[in-house]
């Protein structure tokens, strides 16, 4: 068959047009609001109510600016693209992200497994778990790098501790969840052909649980990212993102769209990770269970 | 003949924290041959899928005794004298059709190639061969029930355990699986204790009908069904499967009065 250009694209593509077509629409979206702004003079038309977010360039900087931004030279006298250092920054924090990922799952994924074995286990930790995640994180992220300080731990340990904290807990309860997934009627089944406690685990509530994981993976990777920004700025850490923004919103005045362009790559590393968690995903479980899920 | 299941007396409580303890089982006895076809029937709350699981070591009894083969009901299971077939087929959706069926032998630690090579025979049973590949969830109902049955036989345990296995499926499916039920007991000679609701069922599939009644759960009566076997199509249209019919309902009926 020939290809007309009428012709819709191939299912492969589907998913690709339809992020580009809903990526034109936003940027349509936040310069349409500039125009909007700018021709009425900052009020909703025909009020004289103010437009929620303002919309002169030091408050919403036009897109070609911020593009413009990341090709420019990050510093006088450079020749380095500030896109070159965001990028590089970016994956400063995407080790420490990971190693913080890492981390907390692999907590999250023993403690799922302690609790779906002893009840008794999870009513006394499960508490703590949800404390945790109740602790100030801008509060507890200087005390985790001083005490990192005192052991003379390299200070990426201390930010990726924070950010396992943030990336621990999803894991932890879907873990549960997932083991706990079965049926009872499946529990008999197995137990019928008398299956050991270990057989019952490897061979229906583990792989039972796998959805319901990958599920938590993706949550604690976009909250790993978020953990290790937070956790860098107190750390003092000169290489990661977390600097970088705290740099650009000390010059916001002056370089708006600098920090529009720092905090774009925070969102890309997070959506990229998230990605990558999706892809391992694919890999492990089959097309057919992803049908039914 | 010899005695495959043996029950003395056994009553089961389910205690209740508001002091109204649930009596699903009091004082049955029940002794089932080698080679038997015997349904538990009765209404809802009649304890007769509690009675099931009792055999089968999935519950323990409040008091009195359960022999399987000479042995206690924990001593059977670990002895892989059960095969079970529940309403729901519990197929794992992850594993394709032969992997489902395997599963009883990679529990029991049996080698790859003779794992596949059994679990081909029983497919063979259950007539679903051009099946090995898929997935459970791209069969119907009635074929899922059938993978079900062929992985509690692959074990080729002594006694064979239904609760309840074609209650989920509609009746044409049914009298299908019925036939294949029938065909597979004729070809492997289990001894079999079938759950169900259905009177008709129990008279076409079983060579006794045990009939139970709730509040408490109890036996009201055993009618023997000594319709020629095989079983066949026409069985279901005789004056004979009548008769049994009226005697299993007048038996229920009595129970309820």
């Amino acid at each position: 068959m020939v290809a007309t250009p009428a012709s819709p694209p191939a299912p492969a593509l589907r998913p690709l047009v339809g992020f580009l077509l809903i990526l034109v629409a936003l940027l349509g979206l936040w310069e349409g609001y500039k125009l909007l702004g700018q021709s009425t003079g900052g009020t909703i038309p025909f009020t004289d109510v103010n437009l929620p977010v303002r919309t002169d360039d030091r408050s919403l900087p036009h897109i070609w600016e911020i593009v413009g931004s990341i090709l420019a030279p990050a510093q006088r006298g450079s020749e380095e693209p500030l896109g070159l250092v965001l990028a590089r920054a970016s994956f400063v924090t995407f080790r420490e992200a990971l190693a913080g990922f890492a981390a907390g799952s692999t907590i999250g994924i023993l403690l799922g497994l302690a609790f779906v074995r002893s009840p008794l286990v999870e009513r006394g930790l499960m508490p703590w778990v949800i404390a945790s995640q109740l602790i100030p994180l801008l509060a507890i992220a200087p005390m985790v790098v001083l005490w990192a300080g005192r052991y003379r731990l390299p200070l990426w340990i201390a930010v990726a501790v924070i950010a396992a904290l943030l990336s621990f807990f999803p894991v932890t309860v879907n873990t549960v969840r997932g083991l706990r997934s079965p049926s009872p009627t499946s529990v008999e089944m197995l137990r019928s052909f008398a299956a050991s406690p270990t057989q019952e685990l490897r061979k229906l509530r583990i792989p039972a649980s796998l959805p319901y994981l990958f599920t938590a993976l993706k949550v604690a990777a976009g909250a790993s990212v978020i953990g290790t920004l937070v956790g860098e700025l107190p750390s003092g850490l000169p290489d990661g993102l977390g600097r970088q923004l705290l740099t650009f919103s000390y010059y916001y005045g002056s370089g708006p769209e600098k920090l529009f362009a720092a905090v774009l790559f925070s969102v890309l590393l997070g959506v990229v990770f998230v990605a990558l968690v999706g892809l391992v995903e694919r890999l492990v479980i089959p097309p057919a269970r992803r049908v039914q899920s | 003949m010899t005695t495959v299941v043996t029950i003395k007396g056994v009553d089961k409580v389910f205690p209740s924290r508001k002091g109204a303890d649930t009596v699903a089982l009091r004082g049955i006895d029940i002794e089932v041959a080698s080679g038997e076809f015997v349904s538990l029937l009765g209404p809802s709350g009649c304890g007769k899928s509690t009675l099931l699981r009792i055999i089968g070591d999935l519950l323990p009894p409040t008091s009195g005794q359960v022999v399987v083969n000479g042995k206690t009901p924990a001593e059977a299971r670990r002895d892989r004298d059960y095969g079970m077939v529940f309403q729901q087929a519990t197929l794992l959706d992850w594993r394709r059709v032969l992997a489902n069926i395997e599963l009883p032998l990679e529990v029991a630690g049996q080698a790859p190639a003779e794992r596949e090579r059994r679990a081909r025979e029983m497919l063979d049973l259950v007539e679903l061969n051009e099946f090995a590949d898929h997935f459970p969830w791209q069969l119907s109902g009635g074929m899922q029930q059938r993978v079900a049955i062929a992985r509690a036989l692959t074990l080729q345990p002594e006694l064979l355990l239904m609760d309840e296995p074609f209650g989920a499926l509609d009746e044409m499916t049914r009298e299908r699986m019925q036939m294949e039920l029938m065909r597979i007991w004729q070809q492997t000679a289990n001894t079999v204790i079938f759950v169900t609701h259905s009177i008709p069922e129990a008279v076409f599939l079983s060579t006794r009908v045990v009939v139970m009644s709730p509040r408490p759960g109890r036996i009201v009566g055993v009618v023997e069904i000594d319709l020629p076997q095989p079983r066949q199509f026409e069985t279901r249209e005789e004056p004979r499967f009548f008769e049994k019919l009226v005697d299993v309902r007048e038996m229920l009926r009595g129970a309820e009065e």
